[in-house]
């Protein structure tokens, strides 16, 4: 009985983590587009990319950070905060995301200051 | 055997995470920010003036109207109203709650009254204008029910010693050339910039919105930087938080791109 749950256990763990390498490496390709089409202008065709990656895998930090790119180039800056955060959070000493969103901070803070109204 | 494997395998590792970790495109972005205020009921802006003090060497009021009708001609939709500046200053010093007269600098050598607003508490006997809604309203019936952008400017002269961190070429003992960080007290003279910005409906009298900035400079206190040329400095910088006011504006940028 011990040797079959031991067995089950195996197996499974041993399923799951191609799985998981499976949802990475598709996350992983729409992330690649993303990248191509983003560079070339095409902003709302990486934004498709990047979402499909996030839903594929949505523990891909990378991901998360191009798309909050995205949104802020696309001006939805409360979007862009959201992935921002998401990023960070999955993986929270990228130096690169770190400085994308000190940077993002900066503009949305100057957007939306003000004394009185 | 297995140590050698080991050892492979650790190192095929950290290519391939080192690999991954180097898939970084740098991408310049434009990120464009909506106007902080609908400014859509007004076809006409007058920028009537402010309330200026600080040093004497700029003009803060004539300089910052200028400077702000220059900007909103070329990059807001609003028309800009060519008109001369408005008397704040004696205004305000007319009204009831201001003091009774505005207070005279070097009255003995200057032909004209110069109130002398010198700091912030100065300036604050003056702000009273800016809530009278009657007078506001008045001048926006006479330019025809524009949006009214005044408000105060602090040009201060101000200064501060510290560590200072330069950088410093040095050679080393085989000829070759680094450049190394090198901290050094320093003297530092400049100037601080605070104008507020308010908005005012021409047609109710009343403040729509109003914001306020703080930029200084500080150079080396040998250096010898006219006041005039750092009052532009500082305007620079914060002429596109002004703009966004009215207007979107895009922000060019630069962000990492990830894989």
């Amino acid at each position: 009985m011990r040797l079959h749950l031991v067995l089950v256990a195996f197996l499974l763990g041993a399923t799951a983590a191609p799985m998981a390498a499976d949802s990475r490496g598709d996350a992983k390709k729409q992330v690649e587009f993303g990248v191509n089409v983003a560079q070339r202008g095409l902003w709302r065709e990486a934004i498709y990319r990047w979402e499909r990656a996030v839903q594929i895998d949505p523990t891909y930090a990378a991901a998360q950070n191009n798309l909050a790119i995205a949104y802020e180039h696309e001006g939805d800056l409360e979007k862009a905060r959201a992935a921002y955060e998401k990023a960070l959070a999955l993986d929270p000493n990228n130096a690169f995301i770190k400085q994308n969103y000190e940077l993002f901070k900066e503009i949305n803070d100057r957007s939306t200051r003000k004394d009185t109204q | 055997m297995t140590g050698r494997l080991a050892k492979i395998l650790s190192s095929l590792v950290a290519v391939f995470w080192i690999a991954g970790c180097s898939s970084y495109y740098e991408i310049p972005i434009e990120t464009p920010i909506k106007p902080k205020l609908d400014v859509s009921a007004f076809q006409r802006v007058l920028v009537a003036g402010f309330i200026a003090g600080g040093t004497d060497d700029v003009d803060g009021n004539l300089e910052t109207t200028r400077l702000l009708r220059s900007q909103l001609r070329t990059k807001s939709d609003l028309r800009v109203i060519d008109a001369d500046v408005l008397p704040l200053m004696e205004a305000a010093a007319e009204d009831k709650a201001a003091p009774a007269e505005p207070v005279i600098a070097n009255a003995s050598t200057k032909d004209v009254k110069e109130p002398a607003i010198k700091d912030d508490k100065d300036l604050e006997q003056y702000e009273h204008l800016f809530a009278d809604v009657n007078y506001w309203k008045k001048i926006g019936e006479e330019y025809q029910n524009p949006l009214i952008v005044t408000g105060t400017v602090m040009f201060t002269p101000s200064s501060r010693s510290g560590f200072v961190q330069r950088e410093q070429e040095v050679f080393t003992a085989t000829g070759q050339r680094r450049v190394v960080p090198v901290r050094t007290y320093q003297e530092r003279k400049g100037y601080r910039l605070k104008p507020k910005f308010i908005f005012i409906d021409g047609r109710t009298g009343t403040t729509l919105h109003s914001e306020t900035f703080t930029e200084e400079v500080l150079y080396n206190a040998n250096q010898a930087t006219p006041a005039l040329s750092s009052y532009f400095e500082l305007m620079d910088r914060l002429l596109p938080s002004f703009l966004n006011t009215l207007s979107s504006q895009k922000i060019k940028g630069t962000r990492v791109l990830l894989q």
